[in-house]
């Protein structure tokens, strides 16, 4: 990933900023121009708690090239306190224990390492709370 | 603006290398495909939060890739004409749980075409045309964390709802439909989207034989994505192709008796756009 790119990704993926709609009160992750519900262009930003509940989930058996030696994961839907919503791996477990339900803390780990030179990647991830 | 007009699609997708991550382009990068879900995993978590809200089990969706090999080994233009029984399709290894590999559509090439121009000149090319009634076309959310209901696919039914405005009639009054069964959940979310049956009450529609040939509303008659195969950019027109024979009267061992209305359902992405069709045969 060009790093430009990267770095404007920084505020979502390292301190999971989301905003709060002023008009309708909506969360979204990560901050938008326009809020989905409600086309409001106003919003108050919020930090989410690193912690949430499995919403749905998978076990990857047949993963991407750059997550080969990881396979099987599971990864997880994951509802933060605020009502915000992120896909994220569910990791330090059985895959097969992540389940809809599942409270997890999200941790600020290595995501993955992109290409031939190697970039790394960093993100949250769930583990078991 | 020209009165006879080809509409054609192609894909050629078994000599590109890593189809998986290519397909994955389709989904949100910034927000799920960084994290490394794939596109099955995105249908996988569909299925999982379908299984969990409205008690669908592995094998109703084990029955929609039994039923739609069942058509597909009737059309001779069928990637897999074969049939599957339920024990091969609960037997075949993971993909991304719950969904196995015979849940998934298959890497396809192909290619698909049809002829559009104004009703009156179509009898200079066929003694039977089919009259396109109405087009409907919707998006929703991109990541399916952004969805309320990640076992609901909004776009589906929002393009299903205006098409059926257009058409003025409702999922009743189809005959025979094509839907984007790209994997055997998608089938059941596309059924309930777009009123076939009841929110919740897809997932046993394949066992029941509601959506087999002969049953109450035939859906996926060339075999789908499923069998008769998935080439990306090919599978819409491919879909219309079938409708098309179907209200013809043309299906051969497939035919719907009676056919008069069909609809055709394509989307992109894990449902992020959709696009519905309705047909009547002239």
């Amino acid at each position: 990933m060009p790093s430009p790119r990267y770095t404007r990704e920084i505020p979502t993926r390292y301190r999971l900023e989301a905003g709060r709609c002023s008009d309708c009160g909506k969360i979204v992750f990560p901050v938008r121009r326009f809020c989905p519900s409600c086309r409001g262009e106003e919003f108050e930003k919020l930090t989410l708690s690193r912690k949430g509940t499995v919403i749905t989930s998978t076990v990857v058996h047949v993963p991407p090239d750059d997550f080969l030696m990881e396979a099987p994961y599971a990864m997880a839907v994951v509802e933060t306190p605020e009502g915000a919503r992120l896909m994220t791996q569910v990791v330090d477990c059985d895959p097969a224990t992540v389940l809809p339900g599942m409270d997890v803390a999200l941790e600020f780990r290595l995501i993955r390492r992109e290409g031939h030179s190697g970039i790394l990647c960093y993100g949250h991830k769930g583990v078991p709370a | 603006m020209s009165d006879l007009v080809l509409a054609a699609g192609v894909e050629k997708m078994n000599d590109g290398a890593d189809v998986t991550n290519v397909l994955a382009t389709a989904a949100d990068q910034e927000l799920e495909v960084y994290y490394g879900v794939t596109f099955p995993g995105l249908y996988a978590m569909i299925a999982r939060a379908h299984m969990e809200r409205h008690g669908t089990t592995e094998e109703d969706l084990a029955w929609v890739a039994v039923k739609n090999h069942k058509h597909g080994a009737m059309n001779e233009k069928a990637q897999f004409r074969r049939e599957v029984t339920p024990e091969q399709v609960m037997a075949s290894s993971l993909v991304s749980e719950p969904l196995r590999l015979l849940h998934c559509s298959p890497v396809t090439d192909g290619a698909a075409a049809v002829l559009l121009c104004p009703l009156e000149m179509a009898r200079e090319f066929t003694d039977r045309p089919v009259k396109i009634v109405a087009s409907g076309l919707a998006s929703g959310s991109m990541a399916l964390a952004d969805r309320d209901d990640p076992a609901f696919l909004d776009a589906v039914h929002k393009s299903g709802q205006r098409a059926f405005k257009m058409a003025d009639i409702g999922p009743q009054d189809v005959d025979v439909a094509e839907v984007h069964d790209c994997f055997t959940i998608a089938e059941i979310c596309c059924i309930e989207a777009l009123g076939f049956v009841e929110e919740g009450k897809g997932g046993p529609a394949a066992h029941d034989g509601l959506t087999a040939i002969g049953g109450r509303i035939p859906v996926n008659t060339s075999g789908g994505l499923k069998s008769k195969g998935h080439p990306v950019g090919a599978t819409g027109i491919a879909q219309t192709i079938e409708i098309f024979r179907q209200l013809q009267g043309e299906a051969g061992q497939r035919q719907v008796e009676n056919a008069r209305v069909g609809l055709a359902q394509n989307m992109g992405g894990s449902g992020a756009s959709s696009v519905v069709h309705i047909f009547e045969g002239v």
